[in-house]
């Protein structure tokens, strides 16, 4: 399946998706040391992002958010690409800041958990 | 988005990856917020300068970003940090706190910014004009610039206020644009509003009723720049504005009508609804913090004239900008006499002030007392200059 998007970071990954039908909050959110999601309650809690595509709805919370993204890029335990529905400024600023690629504008429901997906430029494939 | 032939050469990385790094963020934003251009920006205030906010990770993007040849092009103020930069010793700020906190200003220096950090660019320097183009951080300074001068900034995170910095455009949305400048809520304010304090009550109270829209006050009538400082600061905490209109009194709504037709109408009969959500039930006091947003001249004047010939019981805080103490010598001395401290360069909100054991607070600004129980772990007590300089002196909140 071919999906098209908007480029927030520009880039060119493969990887596996790890989808949250949630928006996630990188401050508090995320443990950076380990890349896991820590946020009670969370449908990703106790689930690693590290190396992963990442695919949520979009981003919320503190945009102190854009640094916990930059300092999980310098720690080897960020996400390898990310895909929103809707990117706002704290996913935006963050994934440029650490050269994680990003794509919008997807329909976020047509991607599963596990699904092996490639990023390019603003074009997502999903096998 | 149209970027014009210079833009797209930044943006492809023509001018170097610190240049083409702010360009993209810049053009994110633009895209996500559906701007149609960028526009020239002649003046920033950068926030996120304070360790505090920071941490590592914040000293690393920064330096790295230096490193990349991120070089500021426009006029570029720093927000407060976490210490008073020359004097942190004496005050009693952590060694490791304050190798970090240099470690910050050492790379704002290396894009070219001068180190003053004030949460008050436009009393030091930074004063950009009516209708002019800004990309500012600083809740209360956004709302204050906006409103009370009206020049034209949206509410920019850390990041995309230095990327602004770097190519001294950003992208035109939000509070750029006209049709977004109109009054969303008609607030009548049928009671006094007179003290420093009562703005702050008064912006607590708008601030949560109109979140992130823009509120036009009907009623004011007695007020000094001071007030029109903390109301908006106020407003930004408690909510997210980043403009406000006055009857009469700031410069869009004397000229023109501010006020959408379908603006909702709302009567305040009383202030005590922003004193109560900001006080606690404390008595014994012993820190008092005045200087939120950084103290001006006169009002370090008046402090000045309240603890003269005085000595305070409580520990007394009053934080401004280099700048302003400098220009106010003679009432530090006065206020240092006393057993108080004037900080430079910092404020209560963005210090380590957890780090001092204080307890229990008495303020005069809506915005610290607003922050302080969350960001500080300390308990409140709201009330006016006279009252909190009373409170330093005899240790208890009459």
């Amino acid at each position: 399946m071919k999906l098209e998007g908007r480029i927030i970071k520009f880039g060119n990954v493969e990887g596996e998706a790890i989808v949250s039908t949630e928006p996630i909050g990188f401050l508090g959110g995320v443990d950076p040391e380990t890349g896991v999601i820590i946020e009670k309650g969370h449908p990703l809690e106790g689930k690693s992002i590290k190396g992963k595509i990442l695919v949520f709805p979009t981003g919320k919370g503190s945009t102190v958010g854009s640094y916990i993204l930059y300092k999980m890029k310098r720690k080897n335990t960020a996400p390898i690409g990310i895909i929103n529905e809707d990117c706002e400024p704290i996913t935006a600023v963050g994934v440029i800041i650490s050269d994680i690629p990003c794509v919008d504008k997807i329909e976020i429901n047509k991607i599963k958990n596990g699904d092996r997906i490639i990023i390019r430029g603003e074009k997502v494939v999903v096998e | 988005m149209e970027l014009t032939k210079e833009e797209e050469e930044m943006f492809v990385g023509e001018k170097g990856d610190g240049v083409q790094k702010a360009m993209e963020i810049v053009v994110a934003l633009g895209k996500i917020y559906n701007a149609e251009k960028l526009v020239m920006v002649n003046s920033v205030q950068v926030s996120g300068v304070s360790y505090k906010n920071l941490g590592d990770a914040g000293i690393e993007f920064l330096e790295e970003w230096a490193r990349k040849g991120g070089r500021v092009s426009v006029r570029t103020t720093l927000n407060p940090a976490g210490m008073d930069l020359e004097n942190w010793k004496r005050l009693g700020f952590k060694e490791d706190f304050a190798q970090k906190q240099l470690k910050v200003i050492d790379a704002f220096k290396k894009m070219g910014i001068t180190p003053i950090c004030s949460c008050t660019p436009y009393l030091i320097g930074n004063l950009p004009k009516f209708g002019e183009h800004i990309a500012w951080g600083e809740s209360s300074a956004v709302a204050f610039a906006n409103s009370v001068i009206g020049a034209r900034s949206n509410r920019e995170g850390g990041p995309s206020a230095l990327a602004a910095a770097i190519i001294g455009r950003t992208a035109c949305y939000g509070f750029h644009l006209n049709e977004n400048r109109k009054a969303d809520f008609v607030f009548n304010v049928n009671c006094e509003v007179k003290d420093f304090s009562d703005f702050g009550a008064l912006g607590n109270i708008i601030g949560r009723t109109v979140k992130n829209k823009v509120p036009y006050i009907i009623g004011i009538k007695n007020y000094n720049q001071d007030d029109l400082k903390v109301l908006g600061a106020s407003m930004a905490a408690s909510g997210a504005v980043a403009l406000f209109h006055i009857e009469n009194i700031t410069p869009e709504a004397r000229t023109k009508n501010m006020i959408k037709d379908s603006a909702e109408k709302i009567k305040i009969d009383s202030l005590d609804d922003g004193y109560n959500s900001l006080n606690s039930n404390v008595n014994e006091i012993d820190f008092v913090s005045i200087g939120c947003p950084h103290a001006s001249v006169d009002e370090l004047k008046r402090i000045a004239e309240l603890v003269k010939d005085k000595k305070l019981k409580a520990e007394l805080w009053v934080t401004t900008s280099k700048y302003t103490s400098e220009k106010a010598k003679d009432y530090v001395k006065i206020i240092e006499q006393s057993g108080g401290k004037v900080l430079n360069d910092t404020c209560l909100v963005v210090a380590p002030v957890e780090d001092f054991g204080f307890k229990n607070l008495a303020t005069n600004s809506g915005k610290a007392a607003f922050y302080a129980p969350s960001y500080s772990k300390l308990n409140v007590r709201f009330g006016s200059l006279e009252k909190c300089i009373n409170a330093a002196i005899r240790g208890r909140w009459e």
